[in-house]
């Protein structure tokens, strides 16, 4: 089962449900019968409170069934943690819960009525008046010596950097930033709440079915038995519903309180502020190099944004201190509150930032040195982080990067900045280490096999695009050896067996080896049957020899089909209810995983080691010598992330990350009026994500790597892999292509222009 | 979005009457409108920036204002023309190649197939203080309330044509295109039919609530545009943050009559940099009678961009305006890809 074979000829499973509209998303539930509809209104100011809400004429509009708000839902909703402070919630802000106001677009009233339109329209006549005060919009400067306002923590270090940085000979002292984004997903923010005898049933797009159970119930202060999650399918989620968001049980409530079913289809506009985001990040990197380009010190600041409730953090020196060997490390990671919603996880959500700043610095060593960054790169690889000291499971970083740069033709760079040109274009190739960390928690899964030979799989994990349904049938197809076509898959329903939250890359890796252990369960049933009848071909061979191929117990005497085999056990099905805990996993880590807070281990957070998959990174930009546009012709990635579960849908979510790595550079930012603390390009107009003219070549490679440390099956997980270290190598190639240095995503033709000639 | 009426008019006379005659019409938000291809009116409806009690549904006088004529006289475009009909017309690719190209790198398949060439011309800011009726310092939307672009994120807004009310873009590629080559639109109303030169049709950022010298009532019924030796030799650029389906940053129309080198004529107008769809006057008559220089071309462009006024954010695109203008021109001679 080991190893990192390539599977080919695999297809999506749920390819044809989904072409053919029958994959039914949250936004597709309708409750039961005839949903009300509803509509939030949301605050336009950012601090302060409500002074006046004047709800009796809206309520006398036609169609109109019930307002929520402060004054008939205060202190109905318990407010919970977020995440982070082990609870289930993106900001710990009760929602309706009083006046105060504490971010622009934070829910004030949600109107609820017989259709969409009349809620909607209503809605927008609710009059309501603030009295506001003025609010802190992002990074406050602070006092001398002081970047920014806010609470620090020191990160990771060894050794003396800041006295190793003085006395290096080459060096780099530079800062960066990184914009406000947020997730846009292609489906929006829906809810759909029905009770039923007590009971509440919840239809809505959701990677975190356990927690939103748990938590929703914590939040109405009912059992979490008469909770259950509804989330088959989700139209993107890429972190956005990780936690449960300001709506669910402001919804839920609300069905309550009318007695009917009520549907939430919040605004694109909307999902700018009720759900969480990534916010913005400053940083300072300072580097310090032997001449021969070995690393003396590394020294990297970050800040971030929070909100005045919550203190949210990525703290991605964890990682960004640990991709190469450096004797003298030191870092520190900066919180700064600002009247904004809390922000949450998205996309690689410490490693994107984190390591554009280092990535970017690494590239402005290599010049400084006159080196190639490939070779700087090698130089300073290790197989053991250089903080503690823990050996990687696997690291074949240099491996990305020789098979990526022979793929990309690096060879063909001319090292001088702008010496490379076509007509009136100039080119620029770069590159970047990628890395994600593998993490994994606990999961379980039932597996059933019929007497036909066909097997069902449940496990609550989530379908989020990245085709965890594929993947689950092809280790149950081959852990029981039979078709992928027998093999039905059951996700995304907290009535299910639990799985983990799908974030950090870690589905596959925690949902496979529960199924896999499911399955061989039910293969040493059958076999210690098989060989102990008193009749047939494989009577009296030994348990271990016995393979399941194509529908038969296999080994070197002779084979008998599977049927016959389950046959024996007298009965119609043979069940299995796995569990897998991984490595590491603290104690009560199972029983967590079955309130919804499975416990995250492996990655840096290991005592004995570190596991993390590697890529390097490959970018050609072209960028116009007279009007400054940036064009990518060309992404080349070569990703080594242990055993390729399904290399088919594995390619899509790496060629998925890269597209997503060349728009967090050149495209995404969430633009806000500081005056106001609000966003103000909400729609897909005015957040920028690139549209298939944008996109040239891709390719997305993958690097053999057999990794049998990491977990029984050796799976890495890249779900967040190929975005990692593309916006620090297309900002690199833009250098190269123009001799501008771009700290500051993303790169835009202002950037550039005045520079050009 | 409230509840309105919809009527279907199947005659001139028939829209007309659906309109009526407001004694006091509502110039900021009319309460009857006319409906082509919907994507701009009920967009703005959506969001209760426009809330009309009345629409009036004309795309039942296609027949009457939906065809391409070509002429020695010139082009003439009927208003219900889709914007995807015109781009991808033979003669028009040929014989008027800016106006393709403008319309072809406007929006995407989906609105170019549904939005007619009348209501192009119509299209209204996407500055959000404008589109989020929750701002409260628009006065384009609201006289008299300020304009919260002038201090907030600006870096989409206009540096020609702009005052202290309002700072907006047109956003629109059409018009420039048409601008630049001395188009007119035909027009019938409650007082009759007329014809109006299209770039006097835009009104200045003084009084930024009313945008056009169009009557209440009033609706383009068709477009036309003279013929002149430069229409063959034009182009449209558009300068983008990303290569399709966004607003202009920048754009320049330019038609150019070359003799043995010279500008004997041009025509040129700018584009996403500008309040209105902006005639570059004096560019052209910096160029009139000149070889067509990168110099001459940069002094054109300069001459351009003289009377622009930036804000903190849009600075750069006095710079991107002139550089764009410049490698439109360069284009047109001939000289750069």
């Amino acid at each position: 089962m080991k190893g990192s074979e390539v599977r080919r000829g695999y297809r999506r499973v749920d390819a044809v449900l989904k072409v053919t509209g029958r994959a039914r998303y949250g936004s597709d539930f309708d409750g039961g019968t005839s949903p009300a509809h509803a509509c939030l209104v949301t605050s336009r100011i950012a601090r302060g409170r409500i002074s006046r809400f004047e709800e009796t004429p809206v309520r006398a509009l036609p169609g109109v069934l019930e307002i929520l708000s402060f004054k008939n839902l205060g202190g109905r909703i318990k407010p919970g943690q977020t995440f982070p402070t082990g609870g289930y919630m993106g900001s710990s802000v009760a929602p309706l819960d009083s006046t105060t106001i504490w971010y622009a677009g934070q829910i004030i009233a949600v109107v609820i009525a017989n259709t969409f339109e009349e809620a909607r329209a209503a809605a927008r006549q609710l009059k309501v008046e603030y009295i506001e005060e003025p609010p802190t919009a992002s990074f406050a400067v602070g006092h001398e010596g002081v970047d920014f306002e806010g609470q620090t923590e020191k990160g990771p270090a060894v050794g003396d950097a800041i006295g190793a940085h003085t006395a290096a000979p080459v060096k780099i002292d530079a800062r960066y930033a990184t914009p406000t984004q947020h997730h846009n997903s292609m489906e929006l923010f829906t809810t759909t709440c029905a009770w039923k005898d007590g009971k509440l049933t919840v239809w809505e797009s959701s990677q975190n079915v356990y927690g939103y159970q748990y938590g929703l119930a914590d939040q109405l202060g009912i059992p979490p038995a008469d909770v259950r999650i509804v989330s088959p399918y989700l139209g993107g989620a890429f972190g956005g519903r990780s936690f449960l968001s300001q709506t669910t049980a402001v919804i839920a409530l609300g069905a309550k309180m009318i007695g009917r079913p009520v549907r939430l289809e919040a605004s694109r506009a909307d999902g700018f502020t009720i759900a969480t985001y990534r916010a913005e990040t400053r940083h300072r990197v300072r580097l310090a190099a032997s001449r021969e380009g070995r690393l003396q010190a590394l020294i990297h600041e970050g800040w971030e944004v929070s909100s005045r409730r919550d203190t949210y953090k990525v703290a991605g020196v964890d990682v960004s201190t640990r991709l190469y060997a450096c004797p003298n490390v030191a870092s520190s990671v900066t919180v700064c509150a600002a009247d904004r919603a809390t922000p949450g996880f998205m996309r690689a959500p410490a490693e994107v930032p984190y390591l554009f700043a280092l990535e970017s610095a690494m590239d402005e060593l290599a010049v400084a040195l006159d080196m190639d960054p490939i070779e700087l790169r090698r130089i300073n690889d290790t197989q053991v982080e250089p903080i503690e000291g823990r050996p990687y499971t696997s690291r074949a970083l240099m491996q990305c990067f020789d098979v990526g740069a022979e793929r990309f033709g690096w060879n063909r760079r001319n090292p001088t900045p702008g010496s490379m040109r076509e007509q009136d274009w100039r080119i620029g190739f770069g590159c970047a280490s990628s890395l994600y960390p593998t993490f994994m928690a606990p999961a379980a899964a039932r597996i059933t096999l019929w007497a036909d030979g066909a097997a069902q799989v449940q496990t609550a994990a989530h379908e989020m695009g990245q085709g965890v349904r594929t993947v689950v049938a092809i280790t149950a197809a081959e852990g029981l050896g039979i078709p992928l076509d027998q093999v039905r898959v059951e996700v995304g329903d907290s009535s299910l067996p639990p799985g983990p939250v799908a974030g950090g890359s870690n589905s596959t890796a925690s949902v496979c080896n529960a199924v896999a252990k499911g399955c061989q369960d039910i293969r040493e049933r059958i076999i210690a049957a098989a060989v102990a009848a008193a009749e047939g071909p494989l009577k009296g061979m030994i348990a271990r020899e016995i393979r399941f191929i194509a529908g038969y117990l296999v080994c070197a005497a002779g084979r008998e089909p599977l049927r016959t085999a389950i046959a024996r056990l007298g009965r119609g099905a043979l069940e299995s209810y796995a569990e897998n805990s991984p490595h590491g996993t603290p104690a009560g880590g199972v029983a967590g995983m079955y309130k919804g807070q499975p416990a995250f281990t492996g990655g840096t957070f290991l005592k004995d080691r570190i596991q993390c998959a590697f890529g390097a990174q490959f970018v050609e930009v072209r960028v116009h010598e007279r009007t400054g546009e940036i064009r990518v012709p060309r992404l080349v990635g070569a990703f080594a992330a242990g055993r390729i579960v399904s290399p088919l849908t594995a390619r899509s979510q790496l060629m998925g990350g890269q597209i997503w790595g060349m728009s967090a550079a050149l495209h995404e930012a969430t633009q806000m009026d500081a005056h106001h603390a609000r966003y103000v390009n909400t729609d897909l107009a005015g957040y920028l994500v690139p549209v298939a003219a944008d996109i040239g070549q891709i390719e997305s490679i993958f690097v053999p790597e057999e990794d049998s440390l990491v977990n029984d099956l050796g799976i890495k997980g890249v779900g967040e892999l190929g975005n990692v270290g593309l916006n620090a190598a297309i900002a690199n190639a833009v250098f190269h292509a123009t001799g501008l240095r771009i700290r500051e995503l993303p790169i835009r033709i202002e950037h550039l222009l005045e520079r050009l000639s | 979005m409230r509840a309105f009426a919809y009527i279907r008019a199947d005659s001139t006379d028939s829209a007309l009457r659906g309109m009526g005659s407001p004694t006091q019409p509502d110039r900021l938000n009319p309460q009857v409108q006319y409906l082509a291809g919907g994507t701009l009116l009920l967009d703005l409806m959506k969001l209760e920036v426009l809330s009309p009690h009345q629409v009036i549904d004309i795309n039942g006088l296609e027949s009457e204002y939906g065809r391409i004529e070509l002429t020695e006289g010139g082009l003439h475009l009927g208003a219900l023309v889709r914007m995807s009909q015109a781009a991808d017309d033979a003669r028009v690719r040929r014989d008027y190649p800016v106006i393709a190209q403008s319309l072809a790198q406007a929006a995407s398949a989906q609105i170019r197939n549904m939005a007619s060439l009348g209501g192009n011309l119509l299209q209204r800011t996407r500055c959000t203080y404008f589109r989020d009726t929750s701002w409260q310092g628009c006065n384009k939307r609201q006289p008299g309330s300020g304009c919260a672009a002038l201090n907030g994120p600006n870096r989409q807004h206009a540096v020609l044509g702009v005052s202290d009310q309002c700072i907006s873009t047109y956003p629109g590629d059409f018009a420039q295109s048409l601008v630049a080559l001395g188009a007119t639109v035909e027009t019938v109303g409650p007082t009759g039919r007329r014809s109006v030169d299209l770039e006097a049709l835009y009104r200045d950022a003084q009084q930024p609530e009313l945008e056009t010298n169009l009557l209440p009532g009033e609706l383009i019924t068709g477009i036309r545009v003279p013929a002149g030796p430069w229409t063959r030799n034009s182009a449209y650029l558009k300068i983008r943050d990303r290569v399709s389906y966004e607003f202009a940053l920048a754009s320049a129309a330019v038609a150019l009559d070359l003799s043995e080198g010279r500008v004997r004529e041009a025509r040129i107008a700018l584009g996403g940099v500008s309040y209105r769809p902006w005639r570059a006057r004096e560019a052209e008559s910096v160029l009139k009678g000149q070889p067509l220089t990168q110099a001459n071309a940069t002094a054109a462009a300069r001459a351009a961009f003289a009377t622009a006024r930036p804000r903190a954010q849009n600075a750069f695109k006095v710079e991107l305006g002139q550089r764009t203008l410049v490698r439109a021109l360069l284009q047109v001679a001939g000289q750069t890809s």
